[in-house]
């Protein structure tokens, strides 16, 4: 047991030693100042700004900046809809996959471009080469990019600088940060053994018996591998993600992986403090994550190790819970990657989350009802400084002063857009539809008996909502209802609250800073950091905690008390 | 700003990013990894003295008989199929999949029973991976434990000595990355077809 505890506790400090150097790359980038890149990339990303018609200087309003996202990304999803519907006309095809039906392309292609991958399908036996590497891969950039550009707007106008121009962060974040180091991660994933080829599947007789034959699907996956994770993108070239040895071969790449799904969200909060020049304010907020973080690590692996009860009885000793589970992998970095892929909305599996102790589930579901433990590329972060402001206001409230961050006064329409973001719009995305589909007969597709189907309802919509993409994928989700309804969730998940991160950034990034005195709370200490963990708790767990009750943890009892 | 103007900037952008994420970065790293890595870029893919492909390096067979060691129970016989009757062009495409059973599942209690009673049956100590479904279905790797308790089994059907076959199961195993990462396994084709190859 020992052994595994090290594996975990090796990487998440791989993790921390590259946050200072990944984080202050990234605010380079951001705040223009010279990167080893300048000289090839300076010439590139005028072209491209010639080409899209893109004046770099031009900076933009938070509802101008928002109407940029909004339009890009209608564009993105409509092209790819578009490449989705003819991919049996198009080249790249070796399978001949013919298109898929309107509703499953129309779910897929919202679920890609709002950063989730959700994926309702197999990938090997519904799109084409092309329509991965051509439409799923680019939203892989433009989606990861996209909440990059939004953290740092949001970041910016925090700490009273100008907005900053979508496009220019768009493209930076793309040329400057997610391609470089996909070119790298895909050339060390290639050589430690996943498949980068536009062959079809190679047919081989089997040893044991050369009557049958086996079908080994292989495809370009190194290049898309890489980027699922660096994006948080985390949908799976093949059906079943990084649990397949094409995806993640060994204990090398997954290693890789999971260092490259944690490193965005992680680092992103040492550039907010590079931006706040206030590093210790970083590093109090990345060391509450954290300790969020390894509970829920512990929690979950704890559960994975002691194995199921009743299969232990039967096999006459405690064997861990391996169903669903890859031997490379073992308990240990099964539990440290379902914690991490739902920490930072990443998504990609590497074991399957329905057949985790419920332990597991928990933990996986609390991720998804936060979004800030990490959180998504780019939006997490910005969640994480919304539950501060949310803290000073609570803390305001409590010694009778007017709140403040960074030397802003926190106001009204700064605690509406807040409180609206945490407190509104994630619950009515999760907790209504769900309630619909286990209402409505006949729709819900649950596959396992008890609590846990409601568990698979709920994390599905959880999942889209939060934007991760992960699922109990026991569900039978292909359906016309689960692909229009996810896709409700998905939407209402990712532009809503966007919208109202830069509408907040707009308003603070416009406030006259006031002069610290003695009687202003300073946000960078201990104390005011426990409270901001108790305001999340209690706002951003206590919503959900009926749902927690009713799933994972009924059927924890249940296991305990014997399953027949 | 009008709409014609923002709305073409979203559509040339898209244009402009596309082809460099989408067309240029995938297809030089395909000539990258055909070029650097021809074997590992096209699936690891083991051949025989006669030069034909017999499986994958990463990707598991299913072994059932006494004669091999046996693989972990897979929910799509590892993507396998008879090419005389695949009804479900299992072999047009290839496959991956998992069980996706609750711990609660009583389905999963009841299957595991059978498999424990098979394998103790065949005088085999059941180990979890012996008696768990893989995560992909294609899982290569057995725990060492659950390859040495075959031992007895494969040494009796191929009339082998029981240490020659454990010398093969340390040969065939891959250990962690670094003695750290990752968990050690035995490569269950690699090592039937070292079986294969010793004659007998």
């Amino acid at each position: 047991m020992l052994q595994g505890w090290i594996q975990i506790a090796l990487t998440l400090l791989i993790v921390v030693a590259i946050t200072p150097f990944f984080g202050r790359y990234m605010a380079r980038v951001f705040v223009g100042q010279r990167t080893i890149f300048d000289s090839v990339l300076n010439p590139l990303e005028r072209t491209f700004f010639l080409l899209s018609g893109v004046r770099a200087r031009e900076e933009m309003t938070g509802w101008q900046y928002a109407r940029a996202v909004l339009y890009s990304n209608l564009a993105m999803l409509v092209f790819i809809y578009l490449i989705f519907m003819f991919q049996g006309v198009l080249p790249f095809n070796p399978t001949g996959l013919s298109a898929p039906s309107w509703d499953l392309a129309l779910h897929t292609a919202i679920s890609f471009v709002t950063n989730t991958n959700q994926q309702h399908y197999s990938g090997e036996t519904t799109y084409s080469y092309f329509s991965q590497f051509a439409a799923l891969g680019f939203m892989m950039f433009t989606s990861a990019a996209t909440g990059i550009a939004v953290a740092i707007a949001f970041i910016r106008g925090l700490t009273g600088k100008p907005l900053g121009n979508f496009y220019v962060d768009l493209t930076q974040a793309i040329t400057r940060i997610l391609l470089p180091i996909s070119i790298v991660g895909a050339m060390i994933l290639m050589a430690a053994g996943v498949p980068e080829t536009l062959a079809g599947p190679a047919i081989v007789p089997t040893l044991e018996n050369p009557g049958i034959s086996q079908a080994i699907a292989r495809g370009p996956v190194a290049h898309y591998e890489i980027i699922k994770e660096l994006g948080e993108n985390g949908g799976g070239f093949f059906g079943i993600n990084s649990a397949h040895p094409f995806e993640n071969p060994n204990g090398f790449t997954n290693l890789v992986e999971i260092v490259a799904l944690l490193s965005v969200p992680t680092s992103l909060i040492y550039t907010f403090g590079l931006f706040a020049n206030n590093r210790k304010q970083a590093w109090l907020i990345y060391s509450m994550v954290m300790i969020i973080f390894v509970g829920f690590i512990v929690i979950t692996a704890i559960g994975e190790y002691d194995g199921n009860p009743a299969v232990n009885t039967l096999l006459g000793n405690q064997q861990p819970n391996l169903e669903g589970k890859e031997v490379r992998f073992g308990w240990a970095q099964s539990a440290l990657f379902a914690v991490s892929t739902t920490a930072t909305m990443c998504g990609a599996v590497n074991a399957l989350h329905d057949s985790f102790m419920p332990n597991g589930g928990f933990v996986t579901l609390s991720n998804m009802f936060l979004q800030i433990v990490w959180g998504g590329q780019g939006t997490g972060t910005a969640y994480l400084f919304a539950y501060l402001i949310l803290a000073v206001f609570v803390t305001g409230l409590m010694v009778g002063r007017t709140p403040e961050f960074l030397g802003r006064k926190i106001e009204k329409r700064e605690v509406v857009l807040a409180s609206f973001l945490i407190l509104l719009v994630h619950p009515i995305a999760i907790l209504i539809p769900t309630a619909l589909t286990l209402t409505i007969p006949g729709v819900s597709g649950i596959t396992n008996p008890g609590f846990h189907g409601l568990s698979q309802v709920v994390y599905e919509y959880a999942s889209a909502a939060a934007n991760n993409g992960s699922g109990f994928e026991g569900l039978d989700d292909g359906t016309l209802w689960w692909n229009l309804s996810a896709s409700f969730s998905l939407l209402a998940g990712r532009y809503i609250p966007i919208v109202a991160l830069l509408l907040l950034a707009d308003s603070m990034s416009r406030k006259q800073p006031v002069p610290a005195t003695a009687g202003t709370l300073r946000t960078d200490t201990g104390l005011f950091t426990g409270v901001t963990a108790g305001v999340i708790l209690i706002l951003g767990a206590l919503t959900f905690f009926p749902v927690l009750a009713l799933g994972p943890v009924a059927e924890a009892f249940q296991i305990v008390k014997g399953i027949g | 700003m009008s709409f014609a103007r923002e709305a073409g900037r979203a559509i040339r952008s898209t244009l402009v990013l596309w082809v460099i994420t989408a067309l240029v970065y995938p297809l030089v790293m395909v000539a990258f990894g055909q070029i650097a890595f021809p074997f590992q870029a096209n699936g690891s893919i083991l051949t025989n003295t006669q030069g034909q492909a017999v499986g994958s390096a990463l990707i598991g067979q299913p072994f059932t008989s006494d004669r091999y060691f046996n693989s972990r129970p897979s929910t799509t016989s590892y993507s396998t199929a008879d090419p005389q009757n695949d009804p479900d062009t299992i072999l047009q495409t290839g496959v991956s999949g998992a069980s996706n059973l609750a711990p609660s599942n009583p389905d999963l209690l009841q299957r595991v029973q059978e498999t424990t009673t098979q394998l103790q049956q065949a005088g085999i100590q059941p180990t979890a991976d012996l008696v768990y479904t893989s995560g992909s279905s294609l899982d290569p790797h057995i725990t060492p434990e659950a390859a040495r308790a075959q031992i007895t089994r494969v040494a009796t059907a191929r009339g082998l000595p029981p240490n020659q076959l454990e010398d093969l199961i340390s040969q065939n195993t891959d250990g962690r990355f670094l003695g750290i990462f990752g968990e050690p396994g035995v490569n269950v084709l690699r090592l039937n077809l070292a079986l294969d190859a010793l004659g007998s």
